[in-house]
């Protein structure tokens, strides 16, 4: 039996980053909200304290942190003529679950698109000429452009005390920043990070080719900082234990110590942890979602939690999940275009690397941040000429070690064996003397990659898993063998001992190793209900009180992480939802 | 049969010929390498079967030699390591969807199989010690160096025809779970002394290096490595 509850002003489904900046906006403006939230109640001084958390083999590989994939997975195949299998293990991406989602153990690079990126299909047509997109490129402009953004990602990065330089200040471009950027108001909250071995060697090679480097925007504090939420930040500690970990240090920005502290002290926000909600009660001729049903993970028992606005924040695939199952929307479907939902799903081309090895530097992996390396966005998005390549987009290009944790970092010279005596050899000779230099790529929107429901696989509360029919195409092909080519002459500008070949992504897109976790699109966002699935605001164009955060709104993907947009974005949609929806419930764009 | 060996004696015999293979096999100079604070099998074994185990022991001497770096693989407990995995919430397929249909994929779609961790180990070695009996007349703990490393070669290229199981599925899997003996922090019963990671130089904890970073910019780090139970 389903127990009805009382009705509430607000209900946040998944209180990761998006969920938690959403309450705290809505709790600000006067609303009750409550926060639904799968997962256990996790908070840094009880959860992520040394020794523990230093556990290499409990966090990086077993996962400990992640979306249980025993209860709840999704399926893939390659095209839509192909039978789909789950992912039984998780590999490629590691969906968070727990309070403060992805963001309580992500790395915390902190981007923001190009202007460029903003209006990509505007931007390519204009520069390459009207039939420069290729049919089956189903690009769009996203419909907030970078100058609406500006001071939302600058709250974003507030929020967070991003460590950086500006590489753009007001439009005065500024050497060790990233001069590609976007012209930005005001300068990083924190300096850099202490600089590297690894960064520095990147740093001067890159220079010697002309190109422009950078020191990573990170959300590893530099220094002790209090953010507007009065919330504090301690600084780095370096410790190599980032990504995949909860930070002991609470220098890494996340919901759990930048907003959760204030929101849980409001008595306008009720947590309600282990609430996997289950489905969206939809009002198709209302237009409403009218309420939210979930099931209390500890007893059982089934409720139905009625509220004014619903705001869904339950990342990528489940977004997408209970979109499907509630019937809000039309179905994409691949063969006739038509239908939106669960439409431009795309990920990111990785799996462009070079390793260098110096017999004479000391790189000391270990001491590492999260997001710590020096790059270049020299051939990032459209900051290159594409005439003549065949492709379009670019990647981020970066050395600089997140970690030296020898279970998954051993990095030895090609050539020697996985194992036995020449192995050992080669790995205490090279450990602490090698790097990689990586890349991530765009990967622009095609028509034959989409998310919807597998007919076969289910979850353990019966629904049908998130099927995705997904592979790298044509121009992720080009876009990989051309960054593999830059890989290799910043590779040899560094004068390494040794290098590796640069690895060019090819073949079939795999689930096993891990890649990033930087999924988007399904319910994207846009201006025309037959192509997007929420508006400009983030609001569903068949459901006005219902609001889609993350970045399941994503038109296409950047190259960047996608975490400094996907938080602009809920500073934006809130700031709509406050000063526009709340004064006059309905849609806040006629299409 | 190779098989019907009474267990107390196939371990014993064992613990003896490691001992024996990894001083023959270390340099005088490195004499301290030899000798784990813990006698790794003569511990109790959680799950795995004598032969079971005796696989594993004879697998990873030959995929983590003794030699001047470290002592062998099982001296520095990955074989307790893997016991105690394969026993635990690992080895009962924690995070591992299991609903069916099991179909076969490319290999790009990752692990298909219904058997957990623990059922998988069970079955590939059986696979293996009956290719290995079939090669060699011998189960594959009981061959000479030369041979073990023959067959593990074998089966990392998927040229061994195991029955019914991919060989190289499963020697990737053996890999992967003595790697994380060897480097994984010694609670779990593997990297005895650390020596893993001072054959590396990975200093473990606290890794605490905000002071660090800017001291040994470029330098070598000389701290001995700690463990999560030097703070517990
Ligand atoms: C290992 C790793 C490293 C990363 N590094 C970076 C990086 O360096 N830079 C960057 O920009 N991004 C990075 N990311 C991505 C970043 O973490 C995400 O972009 C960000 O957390 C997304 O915010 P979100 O609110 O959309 O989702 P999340 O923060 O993941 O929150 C979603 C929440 O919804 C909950 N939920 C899901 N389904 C339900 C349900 N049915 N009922 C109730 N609750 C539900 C989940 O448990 C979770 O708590 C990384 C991610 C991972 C996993």
């Amino acid at each position: 039996m389903t127990v009805t509850l009382k009705e509430t002003d607000a209900v946040v489904i998944g209180v990761g980053w998006t969920g938690s900046i959403l309450a705290r906006e809505l709790t600000k403006a006067g609303l009750n909200v409550v926060g639904l939230e799968r997962g256990a109640k996790r908070m840094p001084r009880d959860d992520f304290t040394i020794p523990s958390v230093r556990d290499d083999l409990k966090y990086a590989v077993r996962q400990e942190l992640f979306q249980d994939t025993q209860l709840e997975t999704v399926s893939l195949r390659h095209s839509p003529s192909e039978t789909a299998l789950p992912i039984r293990r998780l590999g490629s991406f590691l969906p968070g679950t727990d309070l403060g989602g992805a963001g309580a153990h992500w790395n915390g690079m902190t981007w923001r698109w190009l202007p460029s990126d903003h209006r990509l299909r505007s931007h390519i047509t204009e520069r390459y000429g009207k039939n420069a997109i290729p049919d089956e490129m189903t690009i769009q402009d996203l419909p907030v452009s970078y100058d609406e953004l500006e001071p939302y990602y600058d709250k974003f990065e507030k929020l967070c005390g991003v460590s950086g330089k500006a590489g753009n200040l007001r439009g005065k471009i500024v050497d060790g920043g990233n001069v590609f950027e976007g012209p930005r108001q005001n300068e990083y909250p924190n300096p850099p990070l202490a600089k590297s071995m690894a960064g520095t060697i990147m740093d001067t090679a890159c220079r010697s080719l002309g190109y422009h480097p950078f020191q990573a925007p990170s959300s590893n504090a530099s220094e002790v900082y209090t953010n507007f939420e009065g919330q504090t930040l301690g600084a780095c500690e370096y410790c190599g234990h980032c990504e995949r970990f909860g930070c002991e240090a609470n220098a890494k920005a996340s919901p759990n110590v930048c907003i959760l502290p204030a929101l849980l002290a409001d008595s306008k926000f009720e947590l309600r942890a282990h609430a996997q909600v289950k489905e969206l009660v939809y009002d198709k001729a209302a237009r409403k979602v009218k309420a939210v049903r979930y099931v209390d993970t500890r007893s059982g028992e089934e409720y139905e939690q009625p509220a004014s606005i619903v705001i869904l924040g339950a990342y990528v695939f489940n977004n997408v999940l209970l979109m499907l199952t509630a019937g809000i929307g039309e179905p994409y479907d691949y063969k006739t275009g038509k239908g939106a939902v669960g439409r431009n799903y795309c990920y990111q081309v990785s799996g462009n690397a070079v390793t260098v090895f110096f017999e004479d530097k000391e790189i000391n992996p270990f001491m590492a941040a999260g997001a710590h390396g020096v790059l270049i966005d020299d051939f990032n998005g459209d900051n290159f000429d594409h005439g003549g390549l065949g492709f379009f987009g670019g990647a981020w290009i970066q050395a600089g070690p997140t970690n030296g944790r020898p279970i998954a970092t051993r990095p030895v010279p090609p050539g020697t064996p996985r194992w036995g005596r020449d192995w050992k050899q080669a790995t205490a000779k090279w450990y602490n003397h090698a790097f990689t230099i990586g890349a991530s790529g765009c990967n622009y929107a095609h028509r034959e990659n989409f998310l919807d429901l597998d007919p076969t696989y289910r979850d353990a509360l019966g629904r049908p898993l998130i099927r995705l029919s997904y592979n790298f195409h044509d121009n992720d092909y080009k876009l990989a063998g051309y960054v593999g080519g830059v890989l290799g002459r910043v590779a040899k500008a560094m004068n390494p001992t040794v290098m590796s070949t640069p690895s060019v992504k090819k073949g079939d897109y795999s689930v096993v190793p891990y890649q990033s976790t930087h999924n988007t699109g399904g319910t994207i966002t846009g201006t025309d209900p037959k192509t997007s699935v929420v508006n400009r605001y983030l609001q569903s164009w068949d459901a006005d009180n219902l609001f889609v955060m993350g970045a399941s709104v994503f038109p296409q993907n950047a190259s960047y992480n996608p975490t400094g947009l996907v938080g602009a974005l809920a500073y934006w949609s809130a700031n709509a939802i406050v000063t526009q929806y709340l004064k006059s419930p309905g849609p806040l764009v006629h299409a | 049969m190779a098989d019907d060996n009474i267990p107390i004696r196939r371990r014993n015999f064992l613990l003896g010929a490691g001992t024996a293979v990894a001083a023959s096999l270390t340099p005088p100079a490195a004499e301290a390498q030899t000798a784990p604070t813990a006698p790794g099998d003569a511990e109790p074994l959680l799950t795995l079967t004598p032969t079971e185990h005796a696989f594993f022991v004879a697998a990873a001497d030959t995929l983590i030699p003794a030699d001047n770096l470290s002592p062998s693989g099982s001296q520095c407990g990955v074989a307790a390591f893997i016991d105690r995995q394969l026993a635990g919430a690992y080895g009962s397929g924690a995070r591992l969807y299991r609903d069916g249909p099991f179909l076969k994929g490319k290999p790009e779609l990752g692990y298909q199989l219904p058997l957990n961790p623990r059922e998988f180990f069970r079955a590939g070695i059986a696979a293996a010690n009956e290719w290995s009996r079939k090669t060699y007349g011998k189960d594959f703990d009981r061959l000479a160096d030369a041979d073990r490393e023959a067959a593990l070669q074998a089966m990392e290229s998927g040229k061994a025809e195991f029955s019914g199981f991919s060989s190289r599925m499963f020697f990737n899997a053996l890999l992967d779970i003595s790697m994380e003996g060897f480097f994984a922090d010694p609670i779990y019963g593997g990297n005895r002394d650390m020596a893993a990671w001072k054959m590396v130089g990975y200093p473990g904890l606290p890794a605490t290096y905000r002071e660090d970073i800017k001291k040994y910019f470029g330098k070598k780090y000389d701290k001995p490595p700690r463990s999560i139970a030097d703070f517990s």
